[in-house]
């Protein structure tokens, strides 16, 4: 009986211990699973943008417009005093305040957008037109249902009269949400209706693109030395532990190297993607040695063999033969750790890649930010509106991760070769 | 300027290596008692690489000591025709005012000196820049003629060319030795500055940090004793060292019995679906950039915790250690799991089977005889762990907090050296200010404390693979 009893205990035991294991998975892919429902829950509204439809009279005198052919005249014109004029007019107000809440309703930047619109219907000056107005973010946020409606007035980002007209404008059918291509053209803003992570993508491109040509050459060349050439001695060694401890220093160390160095000594200048790719490259350089000598070892010694009976030289036979079959697996590697690259954001902030930059950057040589920095610095922002184009930018950075850590996995399924 | 010079070495050096090629060809065509001792292409490839190779690297070490050299001299010009003796960074002040001047975008009052430096900047410059090209030019003709006399005196060709090679690999591996002494470099050379103003032993063990006090004056002017005493006060590193270790303490207990579990089971019970499913999808985690884990913290997690707590009458910070030490936990659950699994995986099947032999179930197995075996492998990989969770920079920088509390109150606020370091960098930097400096002093910190702890990690992983190997 007591047999029996302990057996039932050390069976129970077992099945505890394997629960213990799967509790474990399962935590950890809830884990997974929240985060990404939270981005994505965060975030999908940020792909659409509120506008507000007005009825517009392209009138010449307000413009300020003699003669339509008159470029200089029309690129001058008057589109704020038009906007703020006919839109005040399409709603009934009281007092001053009241206009000024108005107009509000609007973001910033209506002339520009009534600037684009004219120039594009230049026929219909003096006809009453209905156009397309960016709402402000509040308005947006309201629309989109982010924003509390039942709390008191005086702690709203909107006022009841504001809420009137909103509701006025819902109503009229007058407010629609169309694709908000902003996102994706535009660089940072203060206001978030017009913030876009457009600079911040092409900045991400340019570090990306430094780090790789840097990163690469070197890392394939030093690999291939010390699979194929390096000498067993003290300095190979010295080489070898070098790398792997590299591979695992803190990333704001490099940080700290860039600040020190390329920017304090070599006078490299600040914020631009120039310098963060450089710091980034060196980042990356163990990471990708790594997984080359790997790929290069994974070559077996017939190949190097067959090359050096025909009369190859050791250079030709690395060259010619087992680089080439390596290249997948490192390839493949270098995706990855260019991906890491890619999420990388402390060694940015150090070497300033943190500034308000509104201008996309046309070169590695301007100021600009990087997919993950703007999304450190929208995070920071106290605006609702921040909080989805945060999401967004996650989005979109885990959308370009996931791409090219595919891309690494089909490189080596497809061309790798398997040695038996 | 560079560029073109760049494009030229480009461009010359292929045309030389095409042009020699044929010549060599034709020569030899046409020469039947010449024997070639190499295939044609490798003489081009010997001419043209000891043409564009050393032109090459003169201008990379050009450009990289004038803009020093140039400063050198103008700041010794300014010293000796100053009468009164001037400090380094007044020295520096005016080299930079000379410079704005020579830029054009010089604002605020302009001295005969400052005039006397752009006129003497502009000089050396131009002088720097034609004695650039000159030898940029010298060396590519001295080279190219030695190649080309060593061509024609016939040597083996391929050999110098696969010597060239080797060479350029050499350096390409050392340039991991060359990252590690630049980080090394700039982190000790401001630390030492650092560590010059304050006490070594106030730094390390002092237990109120508090930098801003810094702005009191920057440390090129004397010190009054008081101000020297206040400022030995501001930079002692103990709170950020607790903090640091405190989350990275919440991390490791979220990571490491779920990573070890997860990895357990993946290696000894998991049947193949399950690997093939569950393993990619724990890996996403990490891959997940840090700053998303950051923004996740700050604004989900963080709040979250705070409702609960209130919801039950506990004061929980918005920016608590717990809220920061979970999701860096999240974070590394991938690491400990999948080392873990490897670990495991590397223990010998034979010893397995001596336990079920003697009648063990599997789970009395893995924990009498796996685990055990596999213990100096695991204890690695947390050690691993433990350096990523120290070093780690965008959660806490995003979730946990900036004021250095020493507690251990888990909901709390506290903070972290990687926190510190980004707090004083971001933004303008004085260099002369004892704050700038305290950074690289935390950074060389971080570094040393992350180095011994990947040496170790590193070394008692090696030693168990070797062990069953």
């Amino acid at each position: 009986m007591n047999k029996e009893l302990r057996r039932k205990k050390r069976y129970q035991a077992e099945k505890r211990f394997q629960v213990y294991g799967i509790i474990a998975i399962s935590l950890a892919i809830f884990f997974v699973g929240i985060l990404v429902t939270k981005i994505f829950s965060d975030g999908t509204s940020a792909f659409s943008r509120t506008m507000i439809k007005t009825e517009i009279k392209l009138d010449a005198d307000l413009l300020g417009i003699t003669d339509i052919n008159n470029k200089d005249e029309v690129e001058n014109a008057d589109y704020y005093t038009l906007i703020y004029d006919e839109f005040t007019k399409s709603i009934p107000f009281s007092n001053d305040e009241e206009e000024k809440q108005i107009i509000t309703l609007l973001s910033p930047d209506y002339e520009y957008e009534a600037k684009d619109f004219f120039l594009k219907n230049k026929n219909q000056l003096g006809k009453t037109v209905t156009i397309l107005l960016t709402a402000s973010d509040d308005f947006d946020q309201l629309h989109k249902g982010n924003f509390p409606r039942d709390i008191p007035e005086d702690r709203r980002r909107l006022s009841n009269f504001q809420l009137q007209i909103y509701d006025q404008l819902v109503k009229e059918n007058k407010v629609t949400k169309v694709f908000n291509n902003y996102l994706f053209t535009k660089g940072d803003s203060r206001d978030p209706e017009l913030a876009g992570f457009g600079g911040a993508i092409i900045g991400s491109f340019f570090t990306i693109l430094i780090c790789l040509i840097i990163s690469f050459p070197i890392a394939l060349m030093a690999a291939v030395y010390l699979e194929e050439f390096a000498p067993k001695n003290r300095i190979t060694e010295l080489i070898e532990i070098n790398i792997n401890n590299l591979a695992a220093v803190p990333s704001i160390v490099y940080g700290l190297f860039a600040l020190g160095i390329l920017l304090n000594v070599l006078e490299l200048p600040r914020s631009t993607a120039l310098v963060g790719g450089i710091a980034l490259s060196l980042m990356t350089l163990p990471r990708i040695i790594i997984p080359a000598r790997a790929s290069l070892k994974a070559v077996p010694p017939s190949i190097r063999e067959g090359a050096l009976a025909v009369g190859a030289s050791k250079v030709q036979a690395v060259f010619h033969h087992v680089v080439p079959l390596a290249m997948p697996g490192t390839l493949s590697g270098t995706i990855i750790g260019l991906a890491q690259a890619l999420g990388e954001t402390a060694p940015l902030l150090l070497i300033g890649m943190v500034a308000f930059v509104v201008e996309i950057p046309g070169s590695p040589l301007d100021p600009s930010s990087s997919l993950p920095v703007q999304v450190y610095l929208w995070s920071e922002s106290a605006e609702r509106g921040f909080v989805e184009k945060t999401s967004a930018t996650i989005m979109m950075l885990l959308g370009f991760l996931i791409v090219m850590n595919s891309l690494a996995v089909y490189a080596r399924q497809k061309f790798e070769k398997k040695w038996n | 300027m560079n560029l073109v010079l760049i494009l030229f070495i480009i461009i010359f050096s292929f045309a030389l290596f095409f042009f020699s090629k044929s010549r060599i060809q034709f020569y030899a065509k046409n020469n039947h008692q010449f024997k070639l001792k190499a295939l044609p292409k490798f003489y081009a490839y010997y001419l043209s690489l000891w043409c564009a190779l050393p032109a090459l690297g003169i201008l990379i070490l050009w450009n990289i000591f004038e803009p020093n050299i140039v400063k050198y001299l103008i700041i010794s010009k300014i010293e000796s025709n100053n009468l009164s003796s001037l400090s380094s960074d007044q020295l520096n002040l005016i080299f930079q005012r000379v410079k704005a001047y020579y830029a054009g975008n010089f604002t605020g009052e302009l001295t005969n000196e400052i005039k006397e430096g752009a006129e003497q900047y502009k000089r050396f410059l131009s002088l720097a820049s034609s004695a650039k090209v000159t030898l940029f030019f010298l060396s590519i003709v001295i080279f190219t003629a030695i190649a080309l006399k060593k061509v024609a005196s016939n040597i083996h060709a391929r050999e110098g060319v696969e010597k060239i090679i080797k060479v350029i690999l050499f350096t390409s591996s050392a340039a991991a030795v060359f990252t590690t002494f630049g980080i090394i470099f700039s982190l000790l050379f401001e630390s030492i500055r650092f560590f010059t103003t304050i006490n070594f032993f106030d730094f390390i063990f002092g237990t109120s940090w508090s930098p801003q006090k810094a702005f009191i004056s920057d440390t090129s002017v004397e010190l009054t004793a008081a101000q020297l005493k206040e400022l030995n006060e501001a930079f002692g590193a103990i709170p950020l060292f607790a903090g640091t270790a405190f989350i990275a303490l919440i991390a490791m207990c979220v990571a490491v019995p779920i990573g070890l579990f997860s990895g357990i089971y993946f290696a000894e019970y998991a049947n193949r679906n399950v690997r093939r499913f569950g393993k990619p999808i724990i890996e996403i985690l990490a891959g997940v950039p840090t700053v998303v884990y950051g923004f996740f913290a700050a604004l989900t997690v963080g709040p979250f915790f705070r409702i609960l707590g209130e919801s039950i009458g506990l004061d929980v910070s918005s920016e608590s250690a717990l809220a920061a030490g979970l999701v860096m936990g999240v974070m590394i659950i991938p690491f400990v799991s999948s080392l873990t699994d490897d670990v495991i995986n590397a223990v010998p099947q034979s010893l397995r089977d001596g336990s079920y032999a003697v009648g063990a179930t599997k789970s009395e197995t893995i924990k009498k005889v796996v685990f055990p075996a596999a213990l100096p492998g695991i204890i690695g990989s947390i050690l691993l762990a433990v350096s990523r969770a120290i070093g780690e920079t965008m959660i806490v920088v995003m979730a946990a907090g900036l004021a250095a509390n020493l507690t251990i109150n888990p909901l709390d606020s506290t903070t972290t050296v990687t926190t510190q370091i980004v707090m004083i960098l971001v933004g303008d930097q004085e260099f002369t200010s004892a704050k700038t400096q305290a950074a690289f002093a935390l950074g060389l910190t971080l570094f040393t404390v992350t180095l011994a702890l990947n040496f170790i990690a590193l070394r008692v992983v090696k030693k168990y693979r070797e062990q069953y190997e």
